[in-house]
């Protein structure tokens, strides 16, 4: 018999709302006007906190950074398409998508300000803290909808987030393998943002795209334009739908950019041209949204220096909450690494107390 | 009642963990049709079915990287790894997560999961499937590490394992699956996790050891018993991490004399531990220097010539006579 083909396969690429603001009536998704205005609320807030973030770092009031600007529309549409009661597992570029999962700010400080304080959920939760062990967290999301499918919350789904250097990573292949065969019913996003640090995608993996990656794990895959957050909105609800009946998992790349460094500690001029920059600052997703909200007639411009005003305020104050408190308990560290702690802990705490107190006192 | 030996104990626990829990969920890699292969979770499949015996693709770290999200979501998974020698794939996600979810969220995420994994060598097997690597996880913060050594403790401490609220790393001595049966009672005396047992008590010399070297220690203490007055106190471990302080420190305090018996290497292993723990609080009532019989720190050899690189009776017995003379 000749060589015959036995499977074909295609990638699709969506995009509804382009950089022009213009949006493709056909494909436009249902959103509510409530939504829309909630996304563009988070978007704007990520955005000025990101920039006040890393304001407060290079003035040596907060650690180390993973800036997100201009990610926006990645990773605050997909929860949109989701419930409180589903799972959000993120990674570290994220912000928006925090604070829209209802995690407040002032924590958000302190865990970047190194006080572990920081990273407590709030009671009923269902947004797993930040995950740096890239990929790490692609299993448990896994682990999360079918436990929670297995609880018998039937409903419930796992949405994780991720970044283009993660699909790298072995358990970024094992998570969605293991998602297929189990059809758990997860929503894998990948901001493809082009850079792993200074590693341009294209030297992070030869395929065309990640999205075809899905593939091979035998789920749905699909490049949308992670700039647009109608399109981002649009291609997660239909993956959250499916999943939610019952038919499995699903990869999503967002094709977006990192406008800035990968953390504060990074210099991309090291790596990449500032033409990139330049070129990708024309798609930005909050200006698009902007454009798409008045051409609606459900915004104008003196909402939005409401809107502005208002985020600002809100940021200033807590800000200065944050700053307020930035001293806690120093045993803190020694509190919940098990239920009960052995007595060897416990005398380890006391010990060193001791010290701290001894270090006190003599100044 | 009948007498069973160790991996009937352990699967009939899992049996009857299995009826009594619904959240209880087992997975790993030959686990469901072919019921495991040391057969430990045989008829678990056919009795409670695909969703809750899970025949996973081979992939340590997503089975244990799974395992924390059904832990987080409510679940209490049991999952195996095939062989010891095939969980260093998972360590990222043990270290990285398991060992820090309850820290990272200050307590509100919690991940209650056991990890079954044989260890341990003796058995004739293949490169990699020989190891005694307890520190490993020992290491981990946030991580227990329970190793039974009879088919009755290892079915107290896998149910204790399972009920746990932390993360047990649970190490079954492969080479005691199957080399001797006892009755196991239906309702045994409560060992928690944590705590080491005293097998025998003395006055002359304390010996310490846990999993598969426990039976060999047993039948050195017995040789040197025949040829001296010796009174030994024997404590068997059964919880590497964390490590029963109190029960090594007192034995040590009133016999003055200790020899500790590991499989593991011998550089960084559970026996320099305890000698730093003994050095930390009973140093001065030493009669003599704390001996230890291990491994040698090499790669485990290939089981042509295994029996002359594993701690022996007859060295253990050399060890107790040489720390008693001292």
């Amino acid at each position: 018999m000749p060589i015959h083909t036995i499977e074909t396969f295609n990638v699709q690429f969506l995009s509804i709302l382009d950089e022009n603001g213009n949006v493709d009536p056909d494909i436009e998704p249902e959103i509510s006007r409530e939504d829309l205005l909630k996304l563009h609320r988070f978007m704007t807030l990520s955005r000025m906190a990101d920039t006040r973030m890393l304001n407060l770092q290079r003035q040596g009031r907060l650690g180390t950074l993973p800036v997100c600007t201009g990610q926006e529309a990645s990773f605050c549409a997909p929860v949109l398409a989701i419930q409180d009661t589903d799972w959000f597992v993120g990674s570290y570029r994220e912000l928006g998508a925090r604070l829209m999962r209802g995690e407040p700010l002032v924590n958000l400080l302190h865990g970047f300000n190194g006080f572990e304080e920081g990273e407590a959920p709030a009671k009923t939760s269902r947004t797993l803290p930040l995950s740096i062990i890239l990929a790490s967290q692609l299993p448990q999301a896994v682990g999360l909808a079918y436990g929670s499918q297995m609880r018998g919350e039937k409903d419930i789904v796992a949405l994780v987030l991720f970044g283009d250097g993660a699909t790298s990573e072995g358990d970024f292949h094992e998570a969605l393998n293991f998602a297929a065969v189990l059809n758990a019913p997860v929503i894998f996003l990948c901001q493809n943002n082009q850079y792993a640090i200074s590693t341009p995608r294209q030297i992070q993996t030869r395929s065309a795209t990640i999205a075809q990656k899905a593939i091979a794990y035998g789920m749905p895959g699909i490049q949308v334009d992670g700039n647009d957050p109608l399109a981002v909105y649009s291609a997660v609800n239909s993956a959250v739908m499916k999943a939610r009946n019952n038919e499995g998992p699903s990869l999503i790349e967002a094709f977006t950019f990192r406008m800035l460094m990968h953390t504060t500690a990074d210099d991309p001029s090291r790596y990449r041209d500032d033409k990139e920059v330049e070129k990708w600052k024309l798609k930005d997703p909050l200006i698009r949204f902007k454009i798409y909200l008045i051409n609606k007639k459900i915004w104008d411009e003196e909402k939005q220096a409401a809107l502005e005003d208002e985020l600002k305020d809100h940021i200033d104050k807590t800000v200065k909450q944050f700053e307020s408190k930035k001293k806690f308990k120093p045993d803190a560290p020694f509190d919940h690494v098990f239920e009960t702690p052995p007595p060897f802990l416990e005398e380890q705490r006391m010990d060193f107390l001791k010290h701290i107190k001894m270090e006190t006192e003599n100044g | 009642m009948a007498k069973i030996n160790m991996v009937q104990s352990l699967n009939q626990s899992l049996h009857e963990v299995m009826e009594n829990d619904e959240s209880v969920l087992i997975m790993g890699e030959d686990i469901g049709i072919n019921g495991g292969v040391f057969r430990v979770t045989d008829g678990l499949y056919e009795k409670f079915g695909r969703k809750r015996v899970i025949d996973t693709p081979i992939a340590e770290s997503a089975i244990l990287g799974t395992a924390i999200g059904m832990a987080i979501a409510g679940l209490k998974p049991v999952v195996e790894m095939q062989f010891s020698g095939f969980s260093y794939l998972m360590m990222h996600q043990l270290e990285g997560n398991a060992g820090r979810m309850r820290t990272r969220s200050r307590g509100y995420f919690t991940v209650p999961l056991v990890v079954r994994m044989p260890y341990g060598g003796g058995v004739r097997a293949l490169e990699h499937h020989s190891e005694s690597k307890e520190v490993y996880f020992a290491h981990t913060p946030g991580v227990k590490v329970v190793i039974p050594s009879t088919p009755s403790n290892a079915a107290t401490l896998l149910k204790a394992a399972i009920n746990d609220p932390d993360p047990v790393i649970f190490m079954e001595p492969k080479r005691s699956y199957r080399s001797f049966k006892e009755t196991v009672p239906d309702h045994p005396d409560d060992i928690p996790i944590g705590k080491a047992m005293i097998l025998e008590s003395g006055t002359d010399i304390t010996i310490i050891s846990w999993g598969a070297m426990m039976r060999d220690t047993l039948s050195a203490i017995e040789a040197v018993k025949e040829k001296t007055n010796c009174q030994p106190e024997v404590i068997d471990l059964l919880t590497m991490s964390p490590l029963d302080y109190q029960t090594i420190i007192e034995s040590v305090k009133k016999t003055g004399r200790c020899v500790i018996v590991q499989e593991a290497q011998r550089s960084f292993g559970p026996a320099s531990e305890i000698i730093a723990l003994i050095n930390d609080f009973v140093l001065m009532y030493l009669e003599a220097p704390v001996n230890r019989v291990t491994m040698y720190d090499l790669p485990f050899p290939l089981f042509g010539r295994e029996h002359l690189y594993m701690p022996s009776i007859e060295k253990i017995t050399n060890a107790i006579f040489h720390t008693l003379k001292e």
